[in-house]
């Protein structure tokens, strides 16, 4: 039976992937499980939107939809060029919402320049679907190739583009009735500027965009496919105290969280500082770190130093975190 | 550096000691503690973790009730639905139809019953110190306010005992007592223990420092034989302890002989309603009997909860046995060794 958790961005989801689709959609480009598809210079992605609520702090479900696509296309090295947007909602749903997330995805498309060349909308009886859900998918240009888990090697830096977390806080805490700080939101936002800055130095092996189960899930996919050792440095991952406050109340780990943008990027050692020192100079990567590296030892696991010289392993996210998040 | 201070201490003999609290099980794991103790140290879980220590049976009892009869309604704490009995899980019994709701506090289903007079509402209360004042208190509020529906299915548990049987066995050279039950019972019963069975107790916070702290402090008065109990965790733990919690408990509950998971019957180690609130005793209201029940053999958590293995010495550890489909109690708690050895690993090597 399906669950929750086979959604969740986890171990389970990837149970699935490899049970189910894998051996159903055989071939070599879905094989590498990259966040879009890579064939002859160009990618392409697709992804749905089910996020609950739809309005939250620093975006809604129509500005998630554009970004996801656009960072999914980036972190594969590639510059969106067009989109398809599919939008479903349920009967009743009020014109002034679905307005005010149309003008958020028309927003995203004009800023990173990828336009919405296509377009299917349908209505449900109401209660088949909660509010609304997009589908979107893009087609970008493929203009840094050498990307790829087959590439990393020991020694490589592993580099956060910011705080980790954010978007996760804000969905739970809205679902979870916190109340934030003002001021705190979603980083849900394009990434591609800052990708195209460091592609610029060079030295970059593989970048992943931590969605849904968080640093926790992208980093131990890296580990398996790399069949490498990755070392975390706890001290300079980058949390917001809002994120680890929430994560202490309510027994999440914050490598759990998901962000929206944000992206992780393993580089090679010699470039990795000046890597950082293009990110920092964006507002949205002035917090972006070395937290990491590659290591030759036990094969396939993430552990992290803790704060006071403790040694644990990372583990990927299991269960439902909380479901509906993006 | 407190953490490299903890790791060079010279220490001349082999130290086994043990943390009590599951929350610590869960915090060293996740701190990567074990890590910083001096090669001859090592820490092993004990049985503080309350879900993993609540006999099957009483699974069992708080299923057939839910099934029985759909006036009835089984309440609990979160991680109690998950746990397997001889005839599957509350979560199980909720699936069926049965009407089973996990509860963040009893005073949720105390005000279930209140709102609903209709309704039996049975709290399944399991835990320690901790948490059976709230119990004793919610008994009184139900007396107080006349609330003839609701009833506790009592497993609470006390630690001193369990830690005493621990201690009789003589190959502990230390305990890492827990601070949330001590902010209950003080630190006075540890003394007992520490002089009677020779072998020092150190009551700890939740911290990475505060566990630090407590370990070099442990090492140090194993070292020096120091059979007495020091307490770490001054910030929240007084001599006396609760003395309000401690009358609640008095007055409600009296100490009886109780069965633990894996354990085995440890004498006045648990806690039944007193003849007074009777009119509240589940096990009176619905004529509960008390049933042995044989645990799966192939599963280690009794001897993980005793300290005789590391979680990852079970054969099933990891292979059959994983938080997503667990066999045993400790896999299954949040509070859990098994789980927490799982997620954060034990003693990790990093040279």
């Amino acid at each position: 039976m399906i669950k929750l958790a086979h959604g969740s961005g986890g171990e389970k989801t990837r149970e699935l992937i490899e049970k189910l689709f894998l051996p159903a959609f055989k071939n070599p480009i879905l094989e590498k499980l990259e966040d879009s598809g890579r064939l002859n210079g160009i990618a392409i992605t697709i992804d749905g939107y089910t996020v609950k609520p739809i309005f939250f702090r620093g975006g809604d479900i129509g500005k998630l939809s554009i970004t996801g696509t656009v960072n999914d296309l980036a972190v594969c090295g590639a510059r969106p060029k067009a989109i398809a947007v599919s939008i479903i909602v349920e009967d009743g749903f009020p014109t002034e919402k679905l307005e005010k997330i149309v003008s958020s995805m028309a927003k995203i498309s004009r800023e990173v320049n990828a336009p919405i060349v296509t377009g299917d909308f349908k209505v449900v009886s109401k209660g088949e679907i909660d509010e609304i859900f997009i589908i979107t998918s893009g087609i970008g240009e493929i203009f840094y190739p050498s990307l790829g888990a087959d590439r990393v090697s020991a020694g490589d830096r592993i580099i956060v583009s910011g705080p980790i977390g954010d978007h996760s806080l804000a969905i739970m805490g809205e679902r979870y009735e916190v109340e934030l700080p003002q001021g705190f939101e979603s980083d849900c936002a394009p990434i591609l500027k800052l990708v195209e800055a460091i592609t610029q130095v060079g030295g970059i092996k593989w970048m992943r965009d931590p969605t849904r189960g968080g640093l926790a899930a992208a980093l131990n996919e890296l580990a398996k496919a790399i069949n490498k050792e990755i070392l975390i440095y706890e001290d300079s991952v980058p949390f917001r105290k809002e994120v680890l406050n929430f994560c202490e109340i309510f027994g999440f780990d914050p490598y759990h969280l998901a962000s929206e943008g944000r992206f992780i990027a393993v580089v090679d050692k010699e470039k990795s500082e000046k890597i950082l020192s293009e990110l920092t100079k964006f507002p949205e990567g002035k917090n972006a770190a070395i937290i990491g590296e590659v290591r030759e030892k036990s094969k396939g696991r993430v552990i992290v130093k803790t704060k006071f010289g403790g040694l644990r392993l990372l583990d990927p996210p299991t269960g439902e975190l909380l479901p509906r998040i993006c | 550096m407190l953490g490299e201070k903890l790791k060079n201490i010279k220490v001349k003999r082999h130290l086994r000691f043990m943390e009590v609290c599951g929350t610590h099980t869960v915090n060293i794991c996740r701190f990567g503690l074990r890590n910083l103790f001096p090669e001859e140290v090592e820490l092993r879980s004990g049985p503080g973790c309350p879900v993993c220590v609540t006999p099957a049976s009483a699974i069992k009892i708080g299923i057939d009730l839910a099934l029985k009869n759909d006036k009835f309604v089984i309440t609990t704490y979160g991680d109690m639905m998950k746990v397997p009995g001889p005839n599957g899980t509350l979560a199980d019994a909720k699936a069926k139809g049965g009407k089973v709701f996990s509860v963040y506090s009893i005073t949720e289903a105390l005000s279930l019953a209140e709102k609903n007079e209709d309704l039996k509402v049975i709290f399944l209360a399991v835990g320690f110190e901790t948490t059976a004042p709230a119990s004793a208190w919610a008994i009184k509020e139900a007396k107080l306010k006349n609330i003839k529906n609701f009833f506790l299915l009592s497993f609470h548990k006390l630690v001193p005992p369990a830690m005493e049987l621990l201690a009789s066995e003589g190959t502990l050279d230390g305990f890492l007592c827990p601070g949330h039950v001590s902010t209950i019972i003080g630190t006075e019963v540890y003394k007992n223990i520490a002089r009677k069975y020779k072998i020092p107790c150190v009551i700890s916070g939740f911290e990475a420092e505060d566990i630090i702290f407590a370990m070099i402090k442990l090492i140090e008065m194993a070292e020096n034989e120091a059979y007495d109990v020091f307490n770490a965790y001054k910030r929240a733990v007084k001599k006396e302890g609760n003395k309000v919690a401690q009358g609640l408990l008095n007055e409600v509950f009296e100490e009886v002989d109780s069965e633990w998971r894996g354990i085995g019957v440890i004498p006045k180690s648990g806690l039944d309603i007193k003849e007074e609130y009777a009119d509240f005793d589940a096990k009176i209201a619905f004529n509960i009997e008390k049933e042995d029940i044989p645990e799966n053999p192939a599963c280690k958590c009794g001897e993980v909860l005793k300290g005789y293995i590391y979680p990852y010495e079970c054969p099933l550890f990891g292979k059959s046995c994983i938080p997503e489909h667990p066999i045993g109690p400790c896999m299954i708690s949040s509070e859990g060794s098994c789980a927490a050895y799982y997620r954060y690993g034990g003693r990790l090597k990093d040279d």
